[in-house]
Formats: structure tokens, C-alpha cells, sequence
């Protein structure tokens, strides 16, 4: 089966704008992914034809939106192979899901001394709740560090590990495009008496994710990642650990019984699901699913493969020692998010010159302050592809590179 | 869509390449403010000795893009040896040039040159980079109010 970029990228709206004549060249789906008209439709359509209130009225309406709600949350299980529906929990964004484990779970089950291991190329979402919880209970906060090619140094894996209460690590990096080995990570968290906690922002909407097989206790992802709306992303957490651990926030849905004195939770799903949920995202997100899985995520992975080879092949090519990729050098390892310095060029404006030809790329720290500081520098320019993207952008983020060249050639 | 020219103008890329009174100063005598913008990691320590009402020297430090550290190697040639009094005058000025909200000039007073300072004009045909243009100074500001000036 081969992979038809020009069809898919028909199936986006977005890119039948231009620019001052120019075609848009996106480059920043790690930060967030274009919409294709499949998730457009659904959302319209579900506001125009199906639109009522979940899990509360006996009209026939809030049926069908019930049904779309629930529809959705089993179409995201399906697409983790996630063993039971109502352990996928809709939230805000991940950001929202991974303080919900850090301060739900955290709270629960760390006490004083109590370490968490995280790594060095964690974002500020994977970082700042535990920090948090260092700050309120003074737990403890470990970090397995990293190669000179930007993955993880796990020399010391088990030592890091010993006696920890939680290895909360990411799956795919947000900057330097690196694949974990999620599964060699979880099995050494269990090994340790700890639980695995694993950010999926990049690597959910880039590579097949079953949550059995990577030996995840909880898994973080967010829908505006993966082609899908704002305001909605995902925890999916093991049956066990959810219903073991205090609701997150406190309000409707959420509970079973309220009384003056007091109050009881509801079951899974919706004792971590308080007030009215993103009901139309969840549509939409469901219905990005369904877009995603129709192309399937082994051709997503191989056609990111084949186009950051190309990117790296022709980067290098062009630039020689002039530009220095950070991360792996093995696309085996590694996904399609290349963060970059060229030439000494401030990242600000390499991302300017490069917005004069219509090439969007990210500039700046990735939320990723502590990594930045371990590669030397405060921010980066960041290309990411997805699968709208092909060699032809490749070529357009190298030509626009030559133009910074000009302009700054010191 | 505004061009890069309008940006990157010839005097931007000068200061930009070689920027002046780069450096600290001891403090004290000196005070020190430093800012920085999150969007970018642009960082700016800024030096600044004030003699009696006048700006004796003027340093900065820190790193970013050409637009911060020209804008802030223009801010030190443009109010080092001035008056404290001219350099507030200058640093309204300026803010004004970049569309932020200043008190207008009082009436009659002859508006501050701004020599170099000029070339970043076009910074305002790209919103995103008034905060590069603008941080020196609103760091200078710090400054000058933590040296009582």
C-alpha cells in the first residue's frame, strides 16, 4: 500500500490557502496538527444534526450524543488497544492527564522520600507536576540522563530505579525526535516495584500504540496532536490503579452522591470526568481516530521513516557542517521532529526568514528548558513532519535555509 | 506581507554582528536588571552605573536573536554619557516608535532623536518580534529604577 501524500493532503482544507501566492509548507505538527475535512465534518455535523447534553436527559437527542461520546471514547480504547473502554479518561489536553497522575496517584501513594524517575528530555508537562508535588511533600525527584546522540543513557538504569515509586518518562521526545525503548522502561520500572507512566504526545499520533504491549500503567496523549480538535486529550490509566486513586477535580458527573455532609464518587469513566465534558472534541477526536486508523499507523511510521531519511540525507547534503541536527541518527529511533541549529543563526530568525517562503517551524525552547540547557543553547529551530508532508516540504525547508544563509552570512 | 528588508535593515545586521558595549559592570556601584523572553530563551543582563544625573556607562550581556541584541547594542550607543533625564526621554520615545502605550511628549518639548534606533521601525510590521525589540529596554527601565534614576 503505498502512501499518497497529495491525497491526504487534499483531505486538508488548510492547504488550499496560500500565503502572498505561496503554497503553505507546515512544519510544526510536534506543536500541533493541521484538520482534515473528516474531523471538520463530524464536529458540524454533530452540532448541526446530534447536539444535546451526555449521560444526563432521557430524550432521544442526548441518546445519539451519548452515544457519539461513547462512541468516541471506544474508538481512542480500540486505537491503544486500551483492555477496558473505561479506562481511557477524557480531559482537557495531556498536559491536564499527566497532572492528573502526578497529583491524583502522586498524591496517594508518595509520601516524603518518595522518588519519582524522570529524564532529561522531558517537557515542562512531564516536569513541573512532580515538582510540584517536591514542593508541597517533599518527594523526590531522580533523572536518568542522556547520550551524546540525544537518547537515553540507561547505564544506570537500575540504580535510578531502586526503590523508586514511579518512572514517568516520554515515549517519543518532542525535540530531539527520539523513540524511548518504552517496553525495556516499563519492564525495569516493574522489575523496581514501580509503576510506568508514559507521555505519548509525539509517539501516539506517529507509531501503533498498544498500551499491553508497552507495559504502560498510564499513557498521556492529546487530540490537537493527531489531527484532532483542541481541548480534548486522553490518560488512559490500568483499571486498578484508577479506581484505587482520588478523583482529580471535584464537581457534576464525577459522583455517585452528594450530601451535605459529604460525597461518593462515581465509577470509571466519570469519577475522573467532572462538569461538562468537551463533547464535540471528543467527536471530533473520534472521528480523527477513524481518519488515522483508515490510513493505519504502520504506514504513518513508514512514511515518516522514509521522509526523515530523505530530510536528514538532504540537509546534510546541503549544509554539510553547517547545520548540526540534535538527536539520533538512526531514523530506527527516531521520529520525524528535527530540531536543529544552523549556521549560529538565532532560531528566531531562521523561523522569520524561513516565514517569507511560507515554511512554518518553531522556534524557541519546546517547553523543554532543561533539555535546552543541556545541549548548550536556550532554544532551537524545530521541523517536524507529519503525514502531509513530503519531500517536496523537505526541499522547501532547504531552500528556505539557503535565503537565512543570505541574509545572515556572517 | 511586509519584507524582510523592512526588518533586517543593513544598520540591524551591523549591530547585530558587532555588538557595542557588551560586558557588566561591577555592582555595586553599578546596579544590574536582567530580563528575558520565554516565547524565545532571549535573556539580557543590563549594567547600567549612573553618576550623579548622568548615565556614566552603560553594559549589556545575555544572548538572542539580531533583533534583541541590536536593538539592545542601539539602546546603550544611544543613551550612554546622556542625561538620566534625556534617557527616559529616549526610552519613551522608543516605546512609542514600537506602538506600545507611553504618555505623549509634554507639549512643546522637542521629541528625542533616535539616531540608529530608527532602523527598527519595521520591527512593527511584525508583531511577534516587537518583544525582541523591546526587551533591553524594558530592562533598562528596571535598571534605572533600581539605581533610583
Amino acid at each position: 500500500m503505498s502512501f499518497d501524500v497529495s491525497a491526504i493532503k487534499a483531505d486538508f482544507p488548510i492547504f488550499d490557502r496560500t500565503i502572498d501566492g505561496k503554497r503553505i509548507v507546515y512544519l510544526d505538527s510536534a506543536n500541533s496538527t493541521q484538520k482534515p475535512r473528516h474531523v471538520i465534518d463530524a464536529m458540524t455535523r454533530f452540532m448541526s444534526e446530534a447536539y444535546a447534553p451526555v449521560n444526563r436527559s432521557a430524550y432521544r437527542l442526548a441518546a445519539e450524543s451519548n452515544d457519539a461520546y461513547e462512541g468516541a471514547r471506544n474508538a481512542v480504547a480500540q486505537f491503544i488497544n486500551a483492555p477496558r473502554a473505561h479506562e481511557v479518561i477524557f480531559t482537557k489536553n495531556a498536559t491536564e492527564a499527566l497532572n492528573m497522575v502526578a497529583h491524583s496517584w502522586g498524591r496517594a501513594n508518595m509520601q516524603r522520600g518518595d522518588a519519582v524517575v524522570l529524564t532529561h528530555m522531558e517537557h515542562h508537562a512531564n516536569i513541573v507536576p512532580w515538582q510540584m508535588l517536591r514542593d508541597e511533600r517533599g518527594i523526590e525527584i531522580r533523572w536518568i540522563p542522556l547520550t551524546d546522540d540525544g537518547q537515553l543513557d540507561l547505564t544506570d538504569l537500575s540504580a535510578i530505579l531502586d526503590g523508586a515509586k514511579a518512572l514517568s518518562f516520554t515515549a517519543m521526545s518532542n525535540v530531539l525526535g527520539t523513540i524511548t525503548p518504552v517496553r525495556r522502561l516499563t519492564d525495569a520500572a516493574h522489575a523496581a516495584g514501580a509503576i510506568a507512566i508514559v507521555d505519548g504526545c509525539q509517539y501516539v499520533p506517529h507509531h501503533a500504540t498498544d498500551v499491553q504491549a508497552l507495559g504502560a500503567d498510564f499513557l498521556a496523549f492529546s487530540s490537537h496532536k493527531l489531527c484532532g480538535p483542541t481541548g480534548v486529550g486522553v490518560l488512559w490509566g490500568r483499571e486498578d490503579l484508577l479506581e484505587s486513586m482520588p478523583p482529580f477535580l471535584g464537581g457534576g458527573n464525577m459522583i455517585s452522591d452528594v450530601r451535605l455532609d459529604g460525597f461518593t464518587t462515581a465509577e470509571l469513566p466519570a469519577k475522573f470526568e467532572a462538569g461538562t465534558p468537551p463533547i464535540i472534541e471528543v467527536v471530533g477526536l473520534g472521528a480523527a481516530i477513524e481518519y488515522l486508523s483508515r490510513i493505519g499507523m504502520a504506514a504513518v511510521r513508514a512514511h515518516e521513516m522514509s521522509l526523515t531519511t530523505y530530510a536528514l540525507d538532504t540537509l546534510h547534503a546541503r549544509f554539510g557542517d553547517e547545520i548540526r541536527i540534535h538527536g539520533p541518527s538512526n531514523v530506527e529511533v527516531r521520529g520525524a521532529t528535527l530540531s536543529f541549529d544552523f549556521r549560529g543563526i538565532h532560531p528566531h530568525d531562521v523561523s522569520q526568514v524561513l516565514d517569507q517562503s511560507n515554511v512554518c517551524v518553531r522556534a524557541g525552547h519546546h517547553c523543554a528548558k532543561p533539555l535546552m540547557r543541556l545541549l548548550g543553547t536556550a532554544a532551537t529551530t524545530r521541523a517536524s513532519f507529519y503525514i502531509y508532508n513530503d519531500e517536496r516540504d523537505a526541499d522547501a525547508l532547504a531552500d528556505a535555509l539557503d535565503s537565512a544563509s543570505d541574509i545572515f552570512a556572517f | 506581507m511586509p519584507g524582510l528588508e523592512d526588518l533586517y535593515r543593513e544598520i540591524i545586521l551591523d549591530h547585530y554582528r558587532s555588538p557595542r558595549n557588551r560586558g557588566t559592570l561591577d555592582t555595586p556601584p553599578a546596579v544590574m536588571a536582567q530580563g528575558h523572553n520565554p516565547l524565545c530563551g532571549d535573556e539580557i543582563q543590563v549594567y547600567l552605573l549612573v553618576d550623579g544625573d548622568t548615565v556614566a556607562d552603560v553594559k549589556v550581556s545575555g544572548q538572542g536573536c539580531s533583533i534583541s541584541q541590536s536593538s539592545a547594542s542601539m539602546m546603550t550607543q544611544a543613551i550612554r554619557g546622556k542625561s538620566v533625564a534625556d534617557a527616559h526621554r529616549i526610552l519613551d520615545a522608543f516605546r512609542r516608535m514600537m506602538g506600545l502605550e507611553v504618555a505623549d511628549a509634554p507639549a512643546g518639548e522637542e521629541p528625542a532623536k533616535l539616531g540608529d534606533l530608527e532602523a527598527l521601525q519595521g520591527v512593527v510590521k511584525f508583531p511577534v518580534r516587537i518583544k525582541c525589540a523591546t526587551l533591553a529596554w524594558s530592562t533598562l527601565s528596571q535598571a534605572m529604577e533600581n539605581a533610583g534614576a
